[in-house]
Parts: C-alpha cells; structure tokens; sequence
C-alpha cells in the first residue's frame, strides 16, 4: 500500500485504491486470486453460502421487484401518487412518511408546524393508512413502510388495516424499514433511547415471527450508513453488527433462530466504485450465511438469505447538472442487478433538490425496465462469477467486512458504540475526509469538480408544499378525535402503558389502541412516558 | 453587531444547530470540522432543537455566529420562529447563516427574514470560512 512515491506504483502505473482500502491490481489472473483465497467458498446460486444469489435461478424466474419510494402530502394523495406508479408497471411499494410521523408525533404537534406532508405522508390515525392502500392488493403489491422511531404504531395500524380488509396476518408479506440503531448512525428519526429502542425492536420481530411469518419486521440498513459517510466495507460491517445485535436480544427472549432470522432482510447502497460495489455485495452475503450457520446455528436455509433492497445512490448524485443523474441511477441500478439484489429503487434525479416529481419518478422507474426487459440482464444467474478479478475482490472484502466487525465487537459492540456516539463519530470522520477530498479534486466528480458547466442551468420542477394540505390533515385528525370512542381509545392506551411497563411485548396492546384510532403521537406518547427519550450523545 | 465584542485572541464561537424535525445532520458535522480545522470553535446543538432552544444556545455560549442547517424544505416556516427568538433576546445582529438544501428562489425571502448567509449543499468550506471571517472580523479592527 505504501510507494515510494505517493500514488504511483513502481511499474509506474497510478496506484488504484478503493474507498474500502483496498488496492487494485492493474491485472488479476490464477495467481492473484489463489492468493486472495480462491474459489472455495463461490459456490452454486441457492445454496449457502449463497455468493452467487439466494435463488437457484435469480432472475431468470423471478425479476428483481421495482419499488420506487414515494409519499407527500396527505393520505389521499400519495395514494393517487401509489396508483399512478401501479399503473406504470411498478411492482411494490416504498412508503415515505413525513418527519412528524416519522417522530412519533401528531401533525398538530407544535413541533411538526411546517413539516406536516412535507418528505413524505403524514399518517396521525389508522384512516389514514386505510386510506392510502384503498383499493390496493397487498398480496399482488407488496409494501415497505420507511418507518424506524414510531414503527410500533405505523406496523400495527397497517397490520390493523390489513385484518380489517380481510387479509389473513398468517399470510401478508412485507417489510417494515424498522432498524433504529442506524438512525443513531444517519436519519436521526430515534425516539427512545437506544437501549429501549432496540426492545421496542425485539417486540415487532417476536409479534411477526408468532402473527405476521411471512412479514420482514425488520430491514437492516446500510445504506444511510454510508449516505452518512461510511465506506462500503464500514456500511457492510455495521449493518451486519446491527443484524446481529438485533438477533442477539431476540434469542434472548427464548426464540429459536430459525423462528424469525427470516424476518430479517438489509437494505443496501449504491454509488461509488462498480466494482467494489459488487464485491461488498457478494462479500456480504456470504459472510451472512456463515454467520447464521456457524455463530447462530441456523438450520433453516432461509435464515442463512441476505434479501436485500440495493439502489437508491443519493449520495452519488449531484445538485450540478441535475440531469446527469439520470445516468447516474442508471449506472447503479445495474450495479444493483449485476449484485443479485431482490429488490431496487433509484433516487429520482431531482432528488438532490426535492421530493421527485412525476415526470423524474417514472424516468427511475423506465430506468429499471429498459435494465430489466432491454439489455439482457435477466439472462443468467451472477453474470460475473469467475472473474479472477470479482473473486478476488468479493475475498478481499470479505476480510475487510469481518475486520471491521471485530474491531466493533473489541470496542464493545455496536449497542454500546452507537450509544457513546463513537460509532457516529468515525462516521463522520469519513465523511468529512471524503468530502475534503472531493473538494480538492483528488475525487473526480462530473459536474462538480470537473467538467463543469459555465453556467448552471436549473431545470428542476420543485415540489410544492401546500399548507392547505398540512390543514386539512389537522381537520382531519379533528374530526377523528371528535368521532371515535373516547373510552376505548383511553382503555387501550391505558393497556399499553401498563404493557410497557410490565416489559411485556408492546405490539398486542398497540394493535388494540390503533383499533380504536388511538394517534401515532399518542402511542408514541405513552410509550415515551415509559421508556423515557433519548438524549443524544453530541459529537462530531 | 455582537460579533464586535470578541476579545483580542478570542476564537470565533459558531452555533450549529439542527431546528425542526430533520434528521440529516452529515453536513451539519462536517461544516463543525472544518471550522473547528479553521480556528474556529463549534458548538454543535445535535438534532430537533426548537427555536427557543436555539436562541437560548446561542445566548449561553455568548457565539459570535448562528449556523443552521435545514434539508427538510421547512426553511421559511424555522427560521421565522428562529428570528424572532434571537430577537427577543436582542440577538438579532448576530451573524446568522443557514445552510442545506435551499433553494435559490428562496434566498431572498431568507434576507428578509434576517439570514446573512445562504449556502446550500454543495458549497466548499473555504466559501463558509470566509464568509464568517470576513464579517466577524479581527476584534482589534472592530469598534467596541
């Protein structure tokens, strides 16, 4: 790693080094990747270790699900938002709450004046999760819920929602986003400690793996990791260290693993180096199978899957030349083809400025269409095995991913570093090191720091934010208020706190308090009571 | 403006402060590192701080400047709130910039409001830096 002169290799090549640390070799052949560990551990696609993908056929039988993140505004109009893509040939859903819901807090909240339907849907009372899903399949479309700090009540309104349509919870599937520990890393949505939280965790994987089987209660998240300035082996690593620390409380409680490790599904990010891209990808999903087989013990084949959501990018995309960002989504939903993902979602290339329009969100979702009906990529399984190049890299990686990991455990796992803010702190130590050099140029970016434009034409249609809407939302929770049954609403919130309290699984209770069109702020509400808030560790 | 009261030697003393509900704070730290890498000294708020929280912040560590930093698009409806809790406390000449994503149209209704400085995602530190060091200045070259 070290040369006699920086940067330059003594072949006189220009040394490659990935974000990760890894250095590049100008040619790999038999010898680089015998020396990287060989062949041993690719394997077969469908069989653990599953480097190849989880499925024996990928996509060959089933193409990747489509599922673009959308919602603004009130109920209503994410739901015409849900239609129109729907309509377009989108095959799932990736529901975008506002920040007061986000935070467990009703949109007449002091705090959420301004931000009610701004970033997303706001959801006060299970109507407004009737209303957004009416008339929609949810066997046919499959729905993500982008919900971390309020997910006790957000999952139980649509479970709620679900049971009242008719569907059996035996049989729904879906995925709850769900992963607090990360919102202490990047997104910032945490509500209750950390301890708290991650029991709060603990309750939605039991209530699934006992009600909800098919349902992934939780979707493990590196990607804001890395959105926060991690490298890809750091995302990879920290992301596993907080599946495991989520199993680890679970099997706590008398679980077997193979009772829920299936619940568990990751979320993933794009930009930066294709190759080192589709090594952290292959890398982690055969780390993750060996750590359920030989640290949990897992027995079920399916415990062993890393299912994941791989794409987004907003990271990678720029507020200069917006539309090169389109060029930019398709680049890495290939990336995220080409690594055996399950499902993908581009950011929109406005969305470095705003909530995507209609016009950007469909030219995400045609992206993943051309990839997925034009240019062959559903041909055949792990297009890249056996590259000496890939494996070598996917080996690599690999020990770069479990280095890291030890060196968390060694600090004192990742509860307790998110706790002290250590984790937040090297996080951030890599971002502003990342952006120094992006500043001076020594990271090449189009557009920003080369290749610029003379002049700066901005074409980006803004999306509006109607206070009228934020209006309305609050009438509506009025009305509401007004019209449900006052006791039953005091009866189970009662119930909850008493639940809560005793430590007992807070998922039943909740369930009943949605029922009676109890609000997000006031479920969250009786839970803070309880649990207390988190008081943020303040480093930088 | 209070900035004219910084002792000889004295660092400069930035708020940077999260309002509002938004979570997003990687440009929030990274600004407080290069500060901090530029002489300066940070104070970082951490995250959904309230106005009056903030105008009470800024009091207490007697700062010489007020850096915000909004990506949720709620920038007009925070910084009103903001102003006049600085207001209040008769801080309404403080240098006060705010940061994140903000859109160019919006600029001048952010002057109005009181804002000196507008510098949305993607500036370079240096254009921060010097903004600050510019308009708070050496205290000797300052009227006390």
């Amino acid at each position: 790693m070290t040369h006699r002169t920086p940067g330059i290799r003594d072949d006189g090549l220009p040394a490659v080094v990935w974000e990760s640390g890894l250095e590049i070799e100008p040619v790999y052949g038999p010898a680089e990747l015998e020396a990287s560990g060989g062949t041993d551990d690719v394997g077969t696609p469908g069989r653990a270790p599953y480097t190849r993908g989880i499925h024996p056929f990928m996509y060959r039988k089933r193409p990747w699900t489509m599922r673009q993140y959308s919602g603004f505004g009130t109920a209503a109009e994410t739901h015409e938002r849900f239609v129109y893509l729907i309509r377009n040939g989108q095959t799932g859903l990736n529901v975008a709450f506002d920040l007061p819901t986000q935070c467990g807090l009703d949109s007449d909240d002091p705090m959420a004046e301004g931000e009610v339907g701004r970033v997303g849907m706001a959801v006060d009372t299970l109507a407004d999760m009737e209303e957004a899903f009416a008339d929609i399949d949810l066997n046919e479309i499959t729905v993500s819920l982008t919900i971390n700090g309020a997910a006790v009540p957000i999952m139980a309104m649509y479970f709620a929602m679900a049971r009242k349509r008719g569907y059996d919870l035996a049989e729904l599937r879906g995925t709850a986003q769900n992963d607090i520990l990360k919102e202490f890393i990047g997104r910032g949505t945490w509500i209750m400690p950390v301890d708290a939280s991650l029991k709060l965790v603990g309750d939605t994987i039991e209530f699934c793996a006992h009600n909800v089987p098919r349902y992934s209660a939780v979707s493990v998240c590196g990607y804001h990791i890395r959105e926060s300035g991690a490298n890809p082996a750091q995302e990879m690593a920290y992301a596993l260290s907080i599946a495991c620390a989520y199993i680890d409380h679970v099997l706590e409680r008398g679980l077997d693993i193979d009772d829920f490790a299936r619940g568990l599904s990751f979320n993933f990010d794009i930009h930066g180096n294709l190759w080192e891209q589709v090594a952290k990808f292959r890398a982690g999903r055969r780390l993750w199978a060996k750590i359920l087989r030989d640290r949990y013990g897992a027995k079920n084949p399916r415990s062993m899957q890393l299912r994941m959501i791989a794409g987004g990018g907003g990271g990678g995309l720029t507020i200069q030349q917006p539309e090169n960002n389109i060029v930019r989504g398709a680049y890495y939903a290939l990336v995220s083809a080409l690594s055996g993902t399950q499902t993908m979602a581009l950011c929109s290339y406005d969305e470095a400025y705003t909530i995507p329009s209609q016009h950007a969100a469909t030219i995400s979702l045609r992206t993943m269409q051309i990839l997925m009906h034009e240019i062959g990529l559903c041909d055949t399984v792990d297009p890249l095995a056996g590259s000496y190049f890939v494996e070598s890299t996917t080996n690599e990686m690999e020990r770069l991913i479990v280095a890291k990991m030890e060196d968390v455990e060694r600090e004192g796992g990742i509860v307790q570093g998110i706790a002290e803010g250590r984790i937040q702190a090297a996080v951030n130590r890599s971002a502003y090191e990342l952006e120094k050099r992006t500043q001076s140029g020594e990271i090449p970016k189009v557009g920003v720091n080369c290749f610029v434009a003379e002049e700066e034409a901005h074409e980006v249609e803004f999306h509006p934010h109607r206070d009228d809407e934020a209006r309305k939302q609050i009438e509506r929770l009025e009305t509401i208020r007004r019209e449900r049954d006052a006791a039953a609403v005091e009866r189970t919130l009662e119930e909850l706190r008493r639940a809560c309290a005793a430590g007992e699984n807070v998922m039943p209770a909740a369930m009943d308090a949605v029922e009676a069109y109890a609000s997000v702020g006031e479920v969250c509400g009786v839970l803070k009571g309880v649990l207390g808030t988190c008081k943020e560790p303040i480093r930088f | 403006m209070s900035a004219s009261t910084r002792a000889v030697g004295e660092r400069i003393r930035v708020l940077v402060a999260k309002p509002g509900l938004d979570g997003h704070d990687v440009g929030a730290k990274v600004v407080c590192r290069a500060l901090a890498d530029a002489g300066m000294e940070p104070i970082y708020s951490g995250l959904r701080q309230s106005p009056l929280a903030i105008a009470e912040a800024a009091e207490r560590n007697r700062v010489h400047v007020v850096g915000l930093s909004i990506l949720s698009g709620a920038h007009l409806t925070l910084c009103r709130k903001v102003a006049d809790e600085l207001r209040k406390r008769g801080l309404a000449d403080l240098l006060w910039i705010v940061g994140g994503n903000v859109r160019a149209a919006d600029r001048a209704a952010l002057e109005e409001i009181g804002v000196h400085g507008v510098f949305p995602t993607g500036t370079r530190f240096e254009d921060i830096v010097a903004f600050i060091r510019e308009r708070v200045g050496h205290a000797e070259e300052q009227p006390t």
